[in-house]
């Protein structure tokens, strides 16, 4: 099981060394504090579980969000019930969020193709609504659920007296803040990596791609693909669930929005963005996103105006006034430019311009690859 | 199927493996080894200091997170001495010099919470991490407010609410770190009631919209309880979601309920359009049980009085403050800030201004940044000047303890920011309360030992 092809161990290792090495080359993008890097390798996993879902099997999910946002829920409620430690959240989380993936992934994977993705959408808004307005003696609607003094925390009162103040989730007593949070994350970021590169290899992911180019060939051969799917969209979930529970875990709070069909949106742009199918696609794709929302999103005018500070007088006021459309609020302006310039130009998104460039110097020497998903990151 | 022969032992891969578990456990000691050097969260050791706000730009309360922001420019440029001074001069007593804070020039970041508790925290978090924000203040929802001073006491940075409303930010959810000017829910009820009592006879029957979040359900709580006090009776009382758009579905069933009194406890947008919707459905005009049907809005603001136009005309409310006041705290600041944007105030734009300069003025009064003794010099700080007569920081759960303007629709506006008359201003010992009653804890004031 351990035996791996060379190409696969290269691409594991640098894969790992670039997520653990992301506080030193993100500074000079100044991204490197640690809440930004959190949501890097949080979102990065729920991308990669998505893309077992949609790169692999083809089935377009546009529920995701669902997940996530019952993962987080299921954290929180570990935390209040039982105990601030991380390891009882997370597996809480992607217990119950694998039971919903199972129960919605039943009903949906009864059709395929915009069906499919119309009842997955239809799934996660109700789930939403739920959480916003009808649920709100367990998911706390608008304000979010968030710990309270009173909460009994059961197992945490067997061993302890409660301490002054809000406690904080810990692993094994050790506080999960700052940079620790981020290096708990980026672990299961590597381990989620892992175990998606190990299912892409596996006869069942040769399974899972065999349903993705011809279903009905699929079942003529004789393969019940029904147990497949269904498996492909249980992990998925309960990527999303890990995902979930992390976020909860690194900020204690969790929010109805997280479920609303914008969120499940932003997945699918994730994933199409970095090329789907591709294994450090979706996580690039996550990466961009995020970074986009977060630091284009908190350029304001005075940051511009001393960026183009080396400009002649006017024509630095023109410029931040045309840039200042871009960043801020705008930055969605910015995001959906570089989509439509990556779909266009590049369908099988950044993950293809990366396969193009090192086709460019791969011409003269060898033959291509085998599997052309396999190269290295962009970093 | 493949068969994975090649490639490196059983052994290399658990040598690798070990060395990565290491790598990751030794890395974080490295990189978080100069956090101890500073003695508490973003000490500033240059010649700024950066406060963080946090703002709703866009979303259902977009409108007061923009008002807010031109006055938190405003008290910048006056903290740092630039244009008129504003409030500096009228607040007594100040220790505010017009050169920066500590003699430190005042610099400012911004994030877009988009009226969400789960943004806000996020933007928050960036600003007290990467920019180094030694205050956050600002936001215009009490789901924001409660979810980000929670944030502020785990990171041990102060948190100068900006426009919150809900009994719950200073009372089940107060924090050590957090601070409100605005008045509350609950001040409100006890403010409105007599007064609406007075105007609409004392055997009523009400009808409760409510926004579907802290805000609304104490705002809810706090209306009937002071309402049925008086003799009115409570119909029923609906929650609506936040930013719902289209409220049709739920002013219909008010209709046929035998209420002649709908209370929207509703902000923002979202009271722009209910009421808007409930004029449309003829409520206004309407006969119930021998008596006019009459509309009330216990939490008023020009920005919506303005967004609902000529619906408002004679709708009672509450408001913290109106430009229209008389006091020189008041005129200095509708001077001040009609002059940089041309238009008045609303009550958003006061306190976000009159929190910047408070916690200036703490840090002044304090002689340092460090958190426990800003909080300790706002902790029961009394004073006047700023607009709303003498004014109380009250220590017990860091709310501030002043005057409650009863205001009601204007009938005959004179201009487009006249839409607003102060009826009745409620003084302060009238809607002080027993800050025991919603329990809470404030919590410790140490700092956490990471930021």
């Amino acid at each position: 099981m351990l035996a791996m092809s060379r190409n696969d161990l290269l691409l594991f290792l640098g894969f790992t060394i670039a997520v653990l090495a992301m506080p030193i080359w993100l500074q000079p993008f100044g991204a490197a504090y640690p809440d930004l890097l959190q949501r890097f390798t949080i979102y990065a996993i729920l991308a990669v579980g998505f893309n077992i879902l949609f790169g692999l099997t083809g089935y377009l999910s546009f529920g995701h969000a669902a997940f996530f946002g019952v993962g987080s829920y299921a954290a929180v409620w570990s935390f209040k019930l039982l105990s601030m430690d991380a390891i009882p959240a997370m597996a809480f989380a992607i217990v119950v969020s694998g039971i919903f993936a199972l129960l919605i992934g039943y009903v949906s994977l009864r059709r395929s193709g915009i069906y499919f993705s119309i009842l997955t959408l239809a799934f996660a808004q109700m789930s939403y609504n739920l959480a916003y307005s009808v649920l709100t003696p367990i998911t706390n609607g608008e304000t979010g659920l968030q710990l309270d003094l009173a909460d009994p925390r059961y197992l945490d009162r067997a061993f302890s007296a409660a301490p002054a103040g809000l406690p904080s989730p810990t692993l094994l007593g050790a506080p999960l803040t700052g940079y620790a949070g981020f290096y708990f994350c980026a672990g299961f970021l590597i381990i989620a990596f892992f175990i998606a590169q190990r299912i892409t290899g596996s006869p069942f992911g040769m399974m899972l791609k065999g349903i993705k180019s011809n279903q009905t060939r699929m079942n003529y051969t004789g393969f019940n693909t029904k147990p497949y799917t269904l498996a492909a969209f249980v992990i998925s979930g309960m990527y999303a669930g890990l995902a979930g529970a992390l976020l909860a875990i690194t900020d204690p709070l969790a929010g109805a929005e997280r479920m609303q069909w914008t969120a499940s949106g932003e997945v699918v742009l994730m994933t199409i963005l970095g090329g789907a199918g591709t294994l450090v696609g979706p996580v690039i794709g996550a990466w961009l996103i995020k970074y986009f929302e977060n630091i284009f999103s908190a350029i304001n005018d005075s940051i511009l105006t001393r960026f183009f500070a080396f400009l002649p007088e006017g024509a630095d006021h023109v410029a931040v006034t045309i840039a200042s459309k871009f960043v801020g609020e705008g930055w969605f302006l910015t995001l959906g430019l570089v989509f439509v310039l990556i779909v266009v130009f590049l369908p099988g998104g950044i993950m293809e311009g990366v396969r193009r460039i090192v086709g460019l110097f791969n011409r003269s020497g060898k033959t291509p690859r085998h599997t052309p998903a396999q190269v290295q990151p962009a970093e | 199927m493949t068969v994975f022969k090649r490639g490196p032992s059983r052994r290399r891969v658990l040598q690798t493996g070990l060395a990565g578990i290491l790598a990751t456990g030794v890395a974080p000691l490295i990189l978080s080894r100069g956090a101890w050097a500073q003695e508490f969260c973003n000490n500033p050791t240059g010649d700024t200091v950066t406060f963080g706000l946090n703002l709703p730009l866009t979303g259902a309360y977009a409108e007061e997170g923009a008002d807010e922001q031109k006055a938190y420019q405003l008290a910048i440029q006056h903290l740092n001495g630039e244009g008129d001074g504003g409030l500096i001069s009228v607040l007594t007593p100040t220790a505010l010099k017009g050169n920066g804070v500590l003699g430190k020039k005042v610099a400012f970041v911004t994030s877009d919470s988009q009226t969400k508790a789960d943004v806000a925290r996020a933007g928050a978090t960036r600003m007290i991490e990467r920019d180094g924000a030694i205050m956050v203040s600002g936001g215009s929802s009490s789901a924001e407010a409660v979810a980000v001073q929670g944030l502020c006491q785990e990171m041990g940075v102060i948190f100068m609410a900006g426009l919150t409303h809900s009994n719950d930010t200073t009372g089940k959810d107060k924090k050590r770190y957090g601070f409100r000017h605005f008045f509350n829910a609950y001040q409100s009820g006890i403010g409105l009631a007599p007064a609406i009592v007075k105007a609409y006879g004392a055997d009523r029957r009400a009808y409760h919209l409510t926004a579907d979040y802290t805000w609304g359900w104490t705002q809810e709580e706090s209306m009937k309880a002071a309402t049925e006090e008086l003799g009115w009776e409570t119909v029923q009382a609906v929650r609506t979601p936040l930013g719902a758009g289209d409220f049709s579905q739920f002013l219909t069933p008010v209709l046929n309920s035998g209420a002649d009194v709908l209370i929207l406890n509703h902000y923002g947008n979202d009271m722009v359009n209910s009421l808007t919707q409930a004029v449309q459905f003829g409520m206004r005009d309407r006969q119930t049980n021998g008596k006019n049907f009459e509309i009330v809005v216990p939490l008023f603001s020009e920005l919506m009085a303005k967004g609902a136009g000529a619906n408002i005309k004679g709708i009672y409310g509450t408001s913290n403050w109106h430009w229209n006041l008389q006091d020189p705290g008041t005129i200095a600041f509708t001077k001040s800030f009609g002059a940089a944007y041309g238009a008045p105030p609303s009550q958003a734009a006061h306190t976000a201004y009159v929190q910047a300069l408070l916690y200036a003025d703490a840090c002044e009064r304090a002689g340092t940044f460090y958190p426990p003794e800003v909080i300790k010099a706002l902790e029961g700080f009394e004073f006047d000047g700023m607009g709303n007569g003498p004014t109380l920081y009250r220590a017990e759960d860091h709310q501030c303890i002043k005057n409650v303007l009863v205001v009601q629709g204007n009938e005959s506006p004179t201009s487009e920011y006249d839409v607003l008359n102060v009826v009745q201003e409620i003084p302060r010992d009238a809607v002080a309360y027993d800050p025991a009653i919603f329990g809470g804890d404030l919590g410790p004031a140490e700092p956490a030992p990471i930021c």
